[in-house]
Order: structure tokens, then sequence, then C-alpha cells
């Protein structure tokens, strides 16, 4: 077990989300970054379907009850095992009355701690991610005691590359959303051309950009979204819908943000320069 | 029966997005939820369908790898339907108390309509509305077949809390929200039952393409469905309809 002494700004257990109840207008959820998360799992020798926390802007504090292996990746906040800094990437063997903290916030947004076995938190329609309504708590609370799964197989890690470059760039790979044809030449171009900056309304649902466009299209009859799908609101802002998007929306669907970009876009924040470029879907 | 002309867009690797002309139209919507039913009664490597007025989105467990193959495949099953296929929808009848307490908007809707509250609460118990759609919030379902005399635009300032069970009205839709939240809606109703259990497998009792109609309940009545709604005892009344 697992005591949280501080949860930090935002802390939540997410696995690879929660599927087949769109229809009800559940939403997916999942790790923002699930290319970190699968990554944290592997270091230990996980499914990658086991749970396991997302930090965000700042690290947590967290006090171990009992020995495992726990394996840090994503974002580097200078992560700290009783004071000492610890390799990100790697797998960290823990013992009883270990403390792990986390310092200052060197690049990327969101850290994954996985921990051998997986957590083992309250289900809801198939999935522990945290979610509003869905689950009891939508984020980590001080207090929390987080509990394991005994993990009984003995488990063959893969070594597994940083994502740091991943988490650096600031190309946003997308396909031509359903409205894309819509957009004007003049529009289309400095979609692609611009540079965008995110604003600070961003978080788990979407990330809203500082820079408007011109829109001339006009709103459709309410459709589906998934995470990544990039909307046009009548004011010309941007929503780039993330891991925690409603089901629907009735704005245009000018991009599609392809799962990488999404992982990259996860990895931003407040004014983080961030470029467009089309992919065709291959 | 009516054939559509569908378009079919790749969404993304392994998403298909199949549109029908775009208006909300019950025909249209009944067509988009028999495809529907149709699909899921079996189609390779197909792990969900989500409907909407006019569209599909079809999500496979793999990546799409022949698109032309795969848009052939669904056009030959759009058309191979029959004319005999008829399917039964369910129509669900909902309890609703459009007393003053809980019918937060009903003096706006009325002076802004110009039609009395007992005319408000006549018209919007008497039509079978379609589900057109579940989503905003996990069991809001969007249905259509609101008498014109209640179409109403959205509140200029919404709400930050919506009572839930709420019963309102946006532009041309009546709907419920199954839980407390923001919301613009004109609301003129509240229901006692649940719309959302995330305790069973299907969290919703309807479902798209299914067919509600609301009866008036008294204050009274509508603290005793309250009352065996948390006992667990109280059951929908629901009809198949076949048409």
């Amino acid at each position: 077990m697992i005591k949280v002494i501080d949860p930090g700004f935002y802390t939540s257990i997410q696995d690879e989300g929660r599927f087949g109840f769109q229809n009800y207008g559940v939403p997916i959820s999942g790790s923002m970054d699930d290319n970190s998360a699968e990554i944290a799992n592997k270091i230990l020798g996980n499914l990658t379907s086991e749970a396991l926390l997302e930090l965000t802007m700042t690290g947590c504090c967290l006090k171990f009850e009992k020995n495992t292996i726990i394996a840090v990746t994503g974002s580097d906040m200078n992560a700290k095992l009783n004071g000492s800094s610890i390799e990100m990437y790697n797998k960290i063997d823990v013992e009883e009355g270990d403390l792990l903290s986390f310092g200052r916030l060197e690049y990327g947004f969101r850290t994954y701690i996985a921990f051998q076995g997986g957590i083992k938190s309250e289900k809801v329609m198939k999935s522990r991610c945290m979610y509003k309504g869905i689950t009891e708590c939508f984020k980590i609370q001080k207090n929390d005691k987080i509990i394991l799964n005994n993990s009984i197989k003995k488990s063959r890690s893969i070594n597994q590359k940083n994502t740091q470059k991943l988490i650096l760039s600031d190309n946003i790979e997308c396909y031509k959303g359903p409205e894309f044809h819509k957009l004007s030449k003049e529009n289309k171009e400095n979609l692609l051309k611009k540079q965008f900056s995110i604003s600070n309304n961003h978080n788990r649902m979407g990330y809203i950009l500082n820079e408007k466009i011109k829109n001339n299209i006009k709103p459709i009859i309410t459709s589906h979204v998934i995470p990544g799908t990039v909307q046009l609101t009548p004011g010309g802002k941007i929503i780039i819908l993330m891991r925690d998007c409603q089901t629907t929306g009735g704005y245009p669907r000018i991009l599609q943000l392809t799962n990488n970009a999404i992982n990259i876009l996860s990895q931003k924040m407040t004014n983080s320069k961030i470029k467009f470029s089309i992919k065709e879907i291959s | 029966m009516n054939r559509y002309n569908l378009k079919y867009f790749q969404y993304n690797n392994n998403s298909l997005l199949i549109s029908w002309p775009e208006r909300i139209d019950q025909d249209i919507n009944n067509d988009v939820n028999e495809f529907k039913i149709r699909l899921e009664r079996g189609f390779k490597y197909l792990l969900e369908v989500r409907s909407s007025y006019c569209s599909l989105l079809l999500i496979f467990n793999k990546k799409i790898e022949n698109l032309n193959k795969l848009i052939e495949k669904l056009k030959n099953l759009y058309l191979s339907r029959k004319s005999s296929n008829k399917y039964d929808r369910i129509l669900w009848n909902i309890p609703v108390c459009y007393e003053n307490k809980f019918a937060l908007d009903i003096d706006i809707i009325s002076n802004q309509n110009k039609i009395s509250k007992e005319n408000i609460i006549i018209m919007h118990s008497k039509p079978i509305y379609s589900v057109y759609l579940i989503g905003f919030l996990p069991g809001f379902m969007y249905l259509g077949g609101l008498d014109v005399s209640l179409h109403i635009p959205r509140r200029k300032e919404p709400r930050l809390r919506v009572p839930k069970g709420s019963v309102a009205i946006g532009g041309e839709q009546t709907g419920i929200y199954p839980q407390q939240s923001p919301g613009g809606w004109n609301i003129l109703g509240n229901t006692p039952i649940n719309l959302f259990d995330k305790s069973k497998d299907v969290p919703c009792f309807a479902k798209p393409g299914d067919r509600v109609k609301f009866f008036q309940v008294s204050v009274d009545e509508y603290k005793l469905i309250e009352k065996q709604v948390e006992l667990d005892l109280y059951e929908l009344n629901k009809e198949v309809l076949n048409d």
C-alpha cells in the first residue's frame, strides 16, 4: 500500500481507457500521453492495461508501506527517492518506508508512475480511469491510500527508450477533419503555416489555443468527436479535444490529431508553441 | 423505404465516419439506427458503432488497410436491407412533475412563447419523442419531436447548477439532465427516475432510436416514485412499438 502525503497539482489514476460506453455519452479517458504510460508499464513487465498514476505540472509525494518496484516516465519533474535523484525510464526498487517526491519541472507536463502489478482501484465500466461522475473521485487526494495488485508472475521487463525527443517536439501531425474541405484556401494556409500557442485554458478535456483563425464554416448538426478532434468555434477559436472529451459536438471538425500528436500535445503547457502539419492516412 | 446517398470519410487510422444528408429528421435518424443495428449483428473487426442525428462513427479494432474495399462492403450491406426488416423500438414512459418547485423556467417559456402553463404541460407530454442521440453528459438523451409552440432558444446565461433530473428545452429539442451540471436549457419539470446507472453493464435504459413519452405526476407522486427508485422498486413503464 502507498500513502499519499501530497497529491500535487492534479494527479489521477489512468489506464488505457473506458471503451464501449461512448454511445451512452461516457468519455474514453485514459493516459493523456499513452506512449509514456505504456513504456512505464513495459519497463516493469506489467500488462500495458495496468492502471498507473498521471501527474500534471507538479509532482506528488508518496510514502510506500510495502516493498515494490516502480518506473517513472514522461515529463521530467526531478523524481527523488528519500531525497536522492532517481533515474527515469528505469526499474527502481522501493522499500517499505521510502518516500518518493519530485522537484522542479524540467520539461514536458505530465509524468507517469507505474507500479509492479499495477494499481488496484475502483473499476467502473471496465476501467479504473478517474472521471467526474463516473468514479468516486476524479483526482488523487491527500491521505488517499493506493492499493497495488499482488504481482505473482515473475515479469520480464523490456528495455524502453526515453520519450524525451517526442515530448519536446512541436510538430502536431493531423489528418484532415470531416469539415476541413469547407475551410477557405486562406484559412487552410493560415492553419498550416502559422505558429500557434497553448492558452491557459487546457486540461484533460481539451486544449484551447491563443490564436484565432477566421471561421467561414457554419456549425454542423451535432456529430461525433474523438480525442484529437480539432474544432473551430463560430468566433474562430481553435479547440483540440483530448482524452476526457465529450462524445459529440456541433463545431466544425477541421483536423484530427494522430495518436502521437495527442501524446506530444499532452506534454505542452500554457504558451508552449505548436505547428500543425497534414498527414495522409496511410 | 428511403435510400440515402451516404458519404464515407476515414476519421483516423481505425475509424470511419458515415454521413447521411445533414438535417434533423426522424426518417434519417431511423435509417441511421437501423444501419447501426445491422452492423452490430456482425461486421468484421468492428469494435464499436456510435450513432448521432445523421451520422455513424465506426471504430475498428485494427487499422483500416483497404479503405475502398471496406466502403464497398458497407455500401453493399446498406443496400441489402429488405423492406420486411422491421425493428422493434421501445417506448419508455417517463414520469415528470411540472409543478412550480421544479419548473424553474416555465414562466419564461409561457411569456416568451405566449402559451399558458397548462398548455405547455399538455404540449410537452403529448408527443412521442425520438432518442436521436445520447451525449453531452453520460446518459443525456437528445429528444426530437418537440411541438413548435415550445421551441425556445437556450438561456443567454447558462445556469451553473441545473438540478439532476431536470426536464428542459433547448431550441427545438427536449432532454433530461442525468446529473447536476451546468446547462443553458430552459427547465420545465423534473423526473425522479435515474437516467444513468454506472453500476450496470448497460448504464442507460434507452438507446438511440428508442422512443420516449412523458406523463405528468403530482409532487406527492413524484416523492413516492423517488423513494421507490431509491429502493430499486420502481419499474419504468415500457411498450414495444413495431413501426
